[in-house]
């Protein structure tokens, strides 16, 4: 159940966000009805069986895709395509970073038209890369890194762009392991430190209860919210401390059964709208 | 294409027949590809035809588009015409032939062994970049205007293209499929015919429809310079005896005869390529 | 927080350097020496009437090209190719863009397009020769007509398949559309636009050889052609080897642009097949 909501205006809100693909094969209704809101400064995590529409989700919140129907809002104003406070960070890190741009470049390209002066925009690029710890690629090229460093190049790139609201697309699945662990302390301490409002997704159970302050777990196609759950874990956390506290592992059974549920399609749908 | 909307997002519930609107869309948008196809080329051989009615070019020399297509249908009534066509084609598939007969057997064996690889680098590179053409008034010279020494300008142009892809197929065996085929023991010949040709087969036919369209462009520069029969020297006679609308429609038998090269080594190409994802880089005519 | 472990770089021990040196020149120079040392043994044993030994070209070389020839024939000739190259370049991605984006119009051009490139560029000569004249002009407008298809074509095929995750990702960034060409479109498009000038060169030298050396009455092919009448042998080789080194020079030339602009994507080439 989510927190008492604060008084204050929520930053994103989404209503019974619907969308149906037409394809030759027959229509898919990739997402059937999904509310949530966010406020600001949290870090909500969308988890849920594998092809439940969470990439649609987020494209639909990102302005890249036109939802069948329903309204996503932004502070305040409803998003018809892409928000200029909004950052993306994709999965396909590799196809997302330009490679004839060196790391430094890509981290500029957004800048670009932000209109600040030429100090203000090295200010931003060097706080991100120091941030995520590339200080000293600056000069390569992507390719030239390693995955887990590429990510935080579009880390890092999402993070000078100083948006409202950073949303996260799977963004460590095609990532090994160790690296992953630092990626996602990362990711906290940006939240942290910088008190960013972060909309991440994953399928990864242990993922989603680490980092989020909320998990928002979807059903099955079509998809819905079945349940909007709060990680009452302390907000200081660790990945050896924290992922042995019996919370933690309560927590992210509950979630594992959740999804279980959402897979075998046994969660009902209330009738009106969810939580 | 781009998602972005200027309107609001509508509430409006999907279309009730979902899937058979997709293909309708579908269809409408392949039938608006064709449609603005022919309207471009519609439009091209409109403005042909104004041009010399308008007297905007000259037109003793530039027939108008239906006198032209009109010759070209008389000419499907001529023999010569077709022997010509006949002609042109020999001299391609012939030079073609050789050509790919020798960059195949010197590609295998140049690609095959590194030593030879690294001492041929630098003939290959300056001879490669010799333009066919200018090795014309030797032709003549050794083999007067006769059908060799079309032969000899068609085959140095199209030897490179089918060379330089077979040593990239060749170079391009990949080192753990190689290693496999070690490891299974089989012999020197049957590693080259089991994992070299395979891998080398999609680069072949990329180099043999490149050259395919180099010999055919330099067949016809052959005819029209150096008196070989063909398309070539039949639009030179056309021009000499100031048979413009003749000129013109073989033109258009020329564009067409690469097209259909083109189209047909391209469906050979593809088919090859159906499971081997490579990267090959375009070389030049 | 540094990611990078140290790169330690021993200094090469210096006979090994020039070793290695040696050894790549060896190579570099060995076939092409003995080829002609062969050939010139052969001509003085044997000779051809039409193959004078590699001694005889060299000096009929120096005598034919190195003097008035060379800026009343060769300069011109040069400075014809390079204008039209740079006229089909030039001309062919600034069209290619603007048709690669807007999709009505590539639909509408590309099937002509295709076939304008399918004709063999040497057939439209004697067509542009008449219409314009046998002049300068000329030269430069059969080149121009002949080279840009390449060009043109890969352009328009480069531009239009820009990935779609890179494409979103400006998008989501809200960089503008002028911004998206420069940063995105046309780098992304650059190494099939690369291709496509590939073909344009050799196209252009195709065409200024024969419109020099059939439809002229100046310039390095009509020279060739000239010697080639008149039975001087040894000036016809050191005109063809004369051209050899231009093409050779184009291709040079090309090498190094680029290698310059796709630079980086070599280096993803380069990664990938690691």
């Amino acid at each position: 159940m989510p927190e008492s909501r604060s008084a204050a205006k929520p930053l994103l809100t989404v209503e019974h966000l619907r969308k149906v693909y037409e394809s030759s094969t027959g229509s898919v209704e990739a997402i059937g009805d999904i509310s949530f809101q966010m406020n600001a400064g949290e870090l909500v995590v969308i988890v849920g069986p594998s092809g439940c529409g969470k990439t649609t989700l987020l494209k639909c919140i990102a302005g890249l895709l036109r939802p069948t129907s329903g309204v996503v809002e932004l502070e305040g104003k409803r998003v018809t395509g892409p928000p200029p406070n909004m950052a993306l960070v994709f999965q396909e890190y590799g196809r997302s970073l330009y490679p004839w741009l060196t790391v430094r470049g890509n981290v500029d390209l957004p800048l670009k038209h932000k209109k600040l002066s030429r100090a203000e925009r090295d200010r931003l690029i060097d706080d991100a890369l120091v941030a995520v710890g590339l200080e000293h690629a600056a000069k390569s090229y992507p390719w030239q890194l390693s995955g887990g460093m590429q990510q935080r190049v579009a880390i890092a790139r999402a993070v000078a762009y100083e948006p409202e609201v950073l949303i996260m697309d799977e963004p460590f699945a095609a990532v090994d392991a160790q690296t992953r662990a630092d990626l996602e302390d990362l990711v906290r301490t940006l939240h942290r430190e910088r008190g960013m409002s972060i909309l991440f997704v994953t399928h990864d159970i242990d993922e989603s209860v680490y980092l989020g302050e909320r998990v928002v777990v979807l059903s099955k196609s079509p998809t819905w919210v079945q349940e909007d759950l709060s990680i009452d874990l302390p907000a200081d956390r660790d990945q050896l401390v924290t992922r042995a506290l019996p919370r933690f592992t309560e927590l992210r059974t509950h979630v594992y059964e959740q999804i279980q549920r959402a897979k075998r399609g046994e969660a009902v749908r209330p009738g009106a709208t969810a939580a | 294409m781009t998602a972005t909307a200027d309107a609001p997002v509508i509430a409006t519930p999907a279309p009730p027949r979902g899937s058979s609107n997709f293909r309708r869309q579908r269809r409408l948008r392949t039938l608006r590809k064709v449609v603005l196809g022919l309207a471009g080329i519609a439009g091209f051989l409109v403005t042909w035809q104004l041009l010399p009615t308008l007297g905007v070019v000259n037109a003793a020399y530039f027939p108008t588009a239906t006198d032209t297509i009109a010759q070209l249908l008389a000419l499907f009534r001529d023999l010569e015409f077709w022997r010509n066509v006949g002609r042109t084609l020999t001299s391609w598939a012939l030079g073609l032939l050789i050509a790919t007969v020798l960059a195949v057997v010197l590609g295998t064996i140049i690609g095959l062994v590194p030593f030879l690889r690294r001492a041929t680098h630098t003939t290959v590179e300056f001879l490669r970049p010799i333009p066919s053409v200018a090795l014309i008034p030797l032709a003549i010279l050794m083999f007067g205007y006769q059908l060799q020494a079309a032969l000899l300008i068609i085959v140095f142009a199209s030897f490179w293209q089918v060379f330089i892809q077979v040593l990239y197929g060749v170079a391009d065996v990949d080192a753990v499929a190689r290693d496999t085929a070690r490891s299974y023991g089989l012999s020197r010949g049957a590693q080259v015919v089991s994992v070299v040709f395979p891998t080398a087969l999609p680069y072949l036919m990329t180099g043999l429809r490149l050259a395919a369209t180099v010999a055919l462009i330099l067949a016809i520069t052959a005819e029209m310079f150096m008196s070989v029969p063909g398309l070539g020297r039949a639009i030179m006679i056309a021009r000499e005896s100031g048979q413009w609308t003749t000129v013109y429609a073989l033109v258009i038998v020329t564009g067409v005869l690469g097209l259909l090269v083109n189209i047909g080594f391209r469906a050979i190409e593809r088919r090859s390529l159906a499971w081997h994802q490579s990267v090959r880089g375009e070389e030049v005519l | 927080m540094t990611l990078y472990t140290s790169t330690v770089v021993t200094p090469r021990k210096p006979s090994r350097v020039w070793a290695k040196i040696g050894e790549n020149t060896a190579y570099a120079l060995g076939l092409p020496i003995i080829l002609l040392v062969i050939w010139g043994i052969w001509s003085s044993i044997s000779p051809a009437p039409f193959f004078p030994s590699p001694l005889v070209i060299a000096e009929a070389f120096v005598e034919t090209w190195i003097g008035p020839a060379f800026v009343n024939d060769v300069l011109p000739s040069l400075a014809r190719l390079g204008i039209s190259i740079v006229l089909a370049v030039v001309l062919g991605i600034a069209a290619g863009t603007v048709i690669g984006l807007v999709r009505w119009l590539r639909e509408l051009l590309e099937p002509i397009f295709e076939f304008f490139r399918a004709v063999p560029p040497p057939v439209l000569i004697p067509i542009v020769a008449v219409l314009v004249g046998a002049n300068d002009t000329m030269k430069v407008v059969v080149m121009v007509t002949g080279a840009i298809w390449p060009v043109l074509l890969n352009t328009i095929e480069g531009v239009r398949s820009t990935d779609s995750v890179m494409t979103e990702t400006a998008q989501s960034f809200a960089i503008t559309r002028s911004e998206r060409l420069r940063f995105l479109v046309l780098p992304a498009a650059s190494p099939r636009i690369m291709t496509g000038v590939r073909q344009c060169l050799s196209i252009a030298l195709i065409l200024m050889v024969i419109s020099e050396m059939f439809f002229s009455s100046s310039g390095l092919g009509y020279q060739i052609v000239f010697f080639q009448r008149n039975y001087l042998i040894a000036q016809m080789w050191s005109g063809i080897v004369l051209l050899g080194l231009i093409g050779v020079l184009l291709a040079v030339i090309f090498g190094f642009v680029e290698r310059r602009v796709l630079r980086w994507y070599h280096g993803v080439k380069e990664v990938e097949r690691a």
